[in-house]
């Protein structure tokens, strides 16, 4: 039990003199900068040296223009945005002059989606996959870490698809939600559907494994305390198990997390679902001058989400996780 | 006195009543989403929604990149995508059932001309030794595959295939291909449906393959194929790269050969005939802007072309075909003002002759396996290509004085048959009205009576 405080309260709150404390703020601050700081210099180096024959490989001053770029282009397009709502309304406003019965109808802009719109369909999928697959693969967890005899059942099948990258289902995926989703004006594109189904299929596995682990390996007093109490079965999940298991869940909901980012991408790609996946396929069929640097910023864009995703994950952990409301009471 | 009055406010009225009924009704499908490939000749369809000729006839539409001309058609036919920018010869191969089956027409044919036919650099050095040269050193033009057969040749006694890329077995460029192969004594290869051979390439000295327009530079780069036929800006993109060099076009292949089409299913024009006749009208306008005072508002559609979510390629790659001139070997830029042609010599009208034409080669390279009749060519044409709906969209832009009824076939008289055709690269004469006796005449290919 003490063991398990520690693990949770960490080493960090050890009182350590102040001196000491301004040497590791001074570490954590200026090593990462100066690493940062050296792979600018590299990259900036060695990309000059790469020819493609769409120019040489961006560097880093490449990428800060496109950053640029992609956010004018952004701007522009909401204005053209306001535009075409501007001359819709006048155009229904016409209309309902001439033929007063006729219902005015506002449609959505009709004009590309830009960059940041694209990390914002991303980030929609990523994280519908992902809680679509976290309320199957949680509970489906506890009950694989409870129960021996289902743990036994299961296993085979879930050591056998999870090795299997989503991306080989995700032909099969396409041809059964074009068969089975079909609905005149669907509240979800299909292209989202297949999007958020692929992910889901990547985050399952990590996550029921993890939470079984995690169940499977509660502390047997707490186990014991739970059955001297005679909590009903629900109680025992609520009160024990669960709060128990929440780091070993988390641990495998990050993972999950860190797939799915990486899938959707793919996926995007290959089915050429809107996102950043598209957006970057799209430039690369481009091939114009700006298209590597383009590529080299999304690139960037969606290892910054990533790792902001992670430390979401993190913070969520932390808020949630049992130490924290042991250290309120 | 009286009465005559009221005889005649009484025809007023009714002249004023049947006027307001002949008048074209709103869209009945107002929110619409079309498909193209990334390529030049999609300009109709970026110009409409650009310059807001779409909103005009109350349309809002949406413009989607497809990954390739399989996706493109698949959407279509399950209605993913309402219309596209498509190659002439698939709505004629989905009505015959060649590939996927589906009642596709086109009420509006996109363009004439844009492609070339572009080979690696390493086939070009070799294949210039065969080319006579001008006075100025320069290449005589057009470039006939008779220099490229024994460059082949060469290969073939190094024991390697010739692979050359095109985008779909029923596009344009794999029928231009074949053609500028054989008029030089290639053989592009046949295909035999009935035997479930669909690689087309049977007999052929040539292997051709299907690569998607914008994979083409990349594809030839890795050395997969030593050429390719595709629409612009993908030669260009060759020369710009330094990959390739392009050794023909299109039109001089065939002058003024009809090329995209604007393809939506018989369904939908049924179910939404105002929404049709409008959005023909949105692109007539747009492809006549395309051509306006020879050519001047092509800088314009070449930056609206080189947007991310159109084209993409760069301004100076586009521009280079588009604003009349033609860059072959780097440095030789030639005049083509014709290259691409919108509205021009009515470029836009859907002539039966130019969907018989596709119905000949898919005949003469074994396509369609079958002898058919020359009745059958016409009824095929007529199934798919619909100049009807065009006449009702041009003449109420007549009407409204958007355009001038000089700028269009005489509907009257017009019988949807473009006059014999001369201007082949191998000055075969094309006539529309007798497709069994055109087959008849090419040395290479099938002829009547001829099954694989």
């Amino acid at each position: 039990m003490n063991a398990l405080i520690q693990r949770f309260t960490g080493a960090a709150e050890s009182g350590e003199s102040l001196p000491l404390q301004a040497l590791a703020i001074l570490k954590q601050v200026a090593l990462p900068v100066l690493g940062i700081a050296a792979f600018l210099l590299l990259w900036g180096l060695l990309a000059k040296q790469v020819d493609t024959s769409l120019g040489s490989f961006p560097g880093p001053a490449s990428v800060a223009e496109q950053v640029k770029n992609l956010y004018q282009e952004h701007v522009a397009e909401r204005a053209k945005a306001d535009a075409f709502y501007e001359r819709q309304e006048k155009r229904n406003a016409d209309r309902v002059a001439k033929d007063p019965n006729y219902v005015p109808k506002v449609r959505a802009y009709t004009g590309k989606e830009t960059f940041l719109d694209q990390i914002g369909t991303s980030l929609v999928t990523v994280m519908s996959g992902f809680l679509l697959a976290a309320s199957f693969a949680i509970p489906l967890g506890i009950a694989v870490g409870l129960s021996k005899p289902l743990n036994e059942a299961i296993n085979p099948i879930i050591q056998i698809f999870k090795p299997v990258s989503p991306l080989a289902w995700l032909p099969l995926v396409t041809m059964v939600v074009s068969a089975l989703y079909v609905s005149d004006d669907p509240f979800f594109a299909k292209s989202f559907v297949n999007s958020v189904i692929t992910v889901m299929l990547c985050c399952i596995w990590p996550m029921v494994i993890n939470t079984s682990i995690g169940v499977s390996s509660v502390n047997s007093d707490w186990v014991n305390v739970g059955k001297v109490l005679r909590l009903s079965p629900l109680k025992n999940i609520q009160k024990i198990v669960l709060p128990a298991s929440i780091p070993a869940i988390f641990t495998g909901m990050r993972m999950s997390l860190g797939i799915a980012w990486m899938v959707l991408i793919a996926a995007e790609m290959l089915a050429q679902n809107p996102g950043l996946g598209k957006f970057i396929w799209d430039e690369f069929q481009n091939g114009s001058s700006s298209s590597l640097s383009r590529i080299m910023t999304a690139v960037l864009v969606i290892g910054v989400i990533g790792f902001l995703l992670d430390r979401g994950m993190l913070m969520i952990q932390r808020w949630v996780s049992w130490d924290k409301s042991q250290a309120a009471r | 006195m009286l009465s005559l009055r009221k005889l005649i406010v009484a025809a007023a009225c009714t002249l004023a009543v049947s006027a307001t009924a002949d008048e074209l009704g709103y869209p009945e499908k107002e929110e619409l989403t079309f498909g193209f490939i990334k390529l030049t000749d999609m300009a109709p369809i970026a110009v409409a929604y650009e310059n807001g000729y779409f909103e005009d006839e109350g349309l809002y539409v949406t413009i989607e990149a497809q990954a390739n001309w399989k996706v493109l058609l698949d959407g279509v036919v399950t209605g993913r995508l309402d219309g596209a920018h498509m190659l002439a010869g698939q709505p004629i191969a989905a009505t015959i059932g060649y590939g996927t089956k589906a009642n596709i027409i086109t009420p509006f044919s996109m363009d004439l001309n844009g492609n070339g036919i572009t080979v690696s650099n390493d086939v070009w050095e070799k294949m210039k030794k065969h080319i006579p040269k001008q006075a100025d050193g320069k290449p005589v033009h057009p470039i006939k595959a008779d220099a490229l057969k024994p460059v082949v040749e060469e290969i073939h006694a190094a024991g390697k295939p010739f692979n050359m890329g095109m985008v779909f077995p029923v596009s344009t460029h794999n029928y231009e291909l074949r053609y500028w192969l054989a008029a030089g004594g290639l053989h592009p290869g046949y295909y035999a449906p009935h035997k479930g051979d669909t690689s087309g390439q049977l007999d052929a000295d040539v292997l051709l393959s299907v690569t998607p327009p914008p994979q083409m530079p990349s594809t030839l780069e890795a050395g997969t194929i030593s050429g390719y036929c595709v629409g612009e800006p993908w030669n260009q993109q060759a020369v710009f790269k330094g990959i390739g060099v392009p050794v023909v076009t299109d039109y001089e292949i065939w002058k003024n050969n009809p090329e995209k089409v604007f393809g939506i299913t018989e369904e939908f024009a049924e179910k939404y005939p105002n929404t049709t006749i409008r959005l023909v009208r949105a692109m007539i306008r747009a492809a006549k802007w395309l051509d306006e005072n020879d050519n001047a508002n092509r800088p314009a559609a070449v930056k609206i072309l080189s947007q991310s979510n159109y084209v993409g390629a760069d301004y100076d790659v586009i521009a280079n075909s588009m604003t009349g001139t033609f860059e072959y070997e780097k440095g030789d830029k030639r005049s083509v003002p014709d290259f691409n042609v919108f509205f021009r010599y009515n470029a836009t009208f859907p002539y039966y002759s130019d969907a018989i034409w596709y119905l000949t080669q898919m005949r003469r390279w074994g396509q369609i396996s079958e002898d058919k009749p020359d009745s059958w060519y016409k009824d095929i044409a007529a199934k798919v290509y619909r100049p009807d709906l065009y006449q009702k969209a041009a003449e109420s832009l007549i009407e409204e004085k958007l355009v001038s009824a000089s700028e269009f076939p005489d509907f009257a008289t017009e019988d949807g048959f473009r006059p014999p055709q001369t201007h082949f690269i191998d000055n075969i004469v094309y006539d529309g009205k007798a497709p069994n006796a055109y087959i008849n005449k090419f040395a290479i290919g099938l002829k009547k009576g001829d099954k694989l």
